[in-house]
């Protein structure tokens, strides 16, 4: 599929932020999502990752190593996939704004990166519709990586690609990484019409680009919370 | 010259001991990244099959006679993964996943399944006995509605099995060998969840018609042998083995 949820007809709008670990993505996303409420509009957010149901399994996988690139690919499309039909689609339906940090993006860059075969990534998120505004945080890759290193993090296994043999050093595995996944969102970035956001920029600059581009493409009117029907 | 006794029976069976030939096997579609298939020396052989065809009843013979014959067998199944089986019990007891969600936690234990056992033990040389594969995993989805597109590629990433045997069971006769065991019917295998009918015996019924219609068009697209399940036990093993035997001598 690759129609958007207004192609779709879905009265609701779904909006996606992607980028590397480290480039503000999640800080800009959460400060969309307080403008919003502060209108008073209906929204939701979802975080990759995030699925009660499969989140035993995958942090099982993690903590034990016992992840391949295919079962990684899987177990979090499992995991999209339970967020995507018991939350995002209801909601949109409902005509709720529906923020995600993370979307299918993520997969196909992550997974490819691991070597899953393009296609066969793509294929299996072919039951996900795109989203209506994806932006993508673009930072240069040092920034990215001097944003997560400076505090001398204990970089997860996968997190810093381990599984993939890259270094035997974990910090110069996430950079290698981190570098991979970035070639792949640079590669997508036209084809699903991403908006670029140039992540170097102050917090604020940032934001004040995000929420006009949201309020010159969605008609954010529409998406106001009834007082007389109780929403949650 | 007097002969040991226990000698000379030995020496038969010895000497009809195949060593099967190792080849070059394919996958479905895309495949598995990092994972050589090129000479892998075991043979995969899958079983499928609704509960009550014989489906465990006949992989327990077939083990039985595997090693018999000197061949090193090792078993596998769906829900058996590491990774995931223990999640996967607990959603579908509370029936709380959707079609798709569902869908993909079956993959992924299968996937667990197919690289850390079946590969490696084709790897070694062993006899796989598969109890059910995708077949199953793909029937049980296109009841549900799921797309066949999608689901060919999602199980691209399996390997092309040696023989696969379908036990064809009629629904009648199913809910008679499931009463002679359990006195009950399992929610998933009569297809509850589907909302075919409130009716657990009208459900079991139209539920696995659907899934055998759903195997008879695999069928025509995977060619595996449908085997009359209605047959005696020891008529269907016997069947299974010449054919398998003919797999264990193939170049």
């Amino acid at each position: 599929m690759t129609k958007t949820f207004a192609e779709l007809n879905f009265p609701g709008r779904l909006i996606a932020v992607e980028g590397l670990d480290g480039s503000g993505k999640s800080t800009q996303i959460y400060l969309l999502k307080r403008w919003l409420e502060q209108q008073g509009l209906r929204v939701f957010f979802s975080e990759w990752n995030s699925s009660e149901l499969v989140k035993n399994a995958t942090s099982k996988g993690k903590k034990r190593e016992l992840l391949t690139p295919t079962t990684f690919s899987l177990i979090h499309a499992t995991d999209f996939a339970d967020r995507y039909e018991r939350q995002l689609v209801p909601l949109l339906r409902a005509g709720y704004i529906v923020l995600c940090d993370r979307y299918i993006f993520t997969a196909y860059a992550r997974d490819t990166v691991r070597g899953c075969p393009p296609e066969w990534v793509r294929g299996i998120y072919d039951f996900a519709a795109h989203p209506d505004l994806t932006f993508f945080f673009k930072a240069q890759l040092e920034v990215s990586l001097q944003r997560i290193l400076d505090g001398r993090p204990q970089l997860k296994y996968f997190e810093a690609g381990m599984d993939m043999r890259l270094s035997a050093d974990p910090y110069e595995s996430f950079r290698i990484f981190q570098g991979r996944i970035l070639e792949q969102y640079l590669g997508m970035s036209t084809e699903f019409n991403f908006s670029v956001i140039d992540a170097n920029l102050p917090v604020e600059s940032q934001q004040s680009v995000v929420r006009e581009l949201v309020a010159s493409r969605i008609d954010l009117g529409s998406f106001v919370a009834s007082n007389l029907v109780p929403v949650a | 010259m007097k002969r040991n006794p226990a000698k000379r029976n030995a020496e038969p069976a010895r000497r009809s001991i195949t060593v099967p030939q190792a080849s070059n096997r394919r996958f479905y579609g895309h495949g598995i990244p990092n994972v050589d298939l090129n000479r892998l020396a075991g043979k995969l052989i899958v079983v499928e099959g609704a509960d009550g065809s014989g489906r465990s009843t006949q992989i327990a013979r077939l083990r039985n006679w595997l090693e018999g014959c000197g061949h090193a067998t090792v078993q596998v199944g769906l829900k058996r993964s590491t990774l995931v089986s223990e999640e996967l019990n607990q959603a579908q007891n509370g029936n709380i996943l959707s079609r798709t969600t569902l869908s993909l936690f079956y993959a992924t234990d299968f996937a667990d399944q197919l690289e850390n056992i079946i590969i490696p033990a084709l790897k070694a040389g062993f006899m796989v006995l598969a109890d059910r594969y995708i077949y199953t995993l793909m029937a049980r989805d296109l009841v549900r509605g799921m797309d066949e597109a999608w689901l060919k590629n999602l199980y691209g990433m399996a390997v092309v099995p040696d023989a696969v045997f379908y036990l064809n069971v009629s629904p009648e006769e199913l809910v008679q060998r499931n009463f002679a065991k359990n006195h009950a019917l399992d929610y998933w295998e009569s297809g509850m969840d589907l909302g075919l009918s409130r009716d657990m015996f009208d459900s079991f019924m139209k539920y696995q018609e659907l899934v055998a219609r759903e195997f008879r068009r695999l069928q025509t697209v995977y060619g595996f042998d449908i085997v009359d399940g209605n047959c005696s036990p020891d008529g269907i093993n016997m069947a299974l083995q010449k054919k398998i035997e003919v797999v264990l001598k193939a170049k």
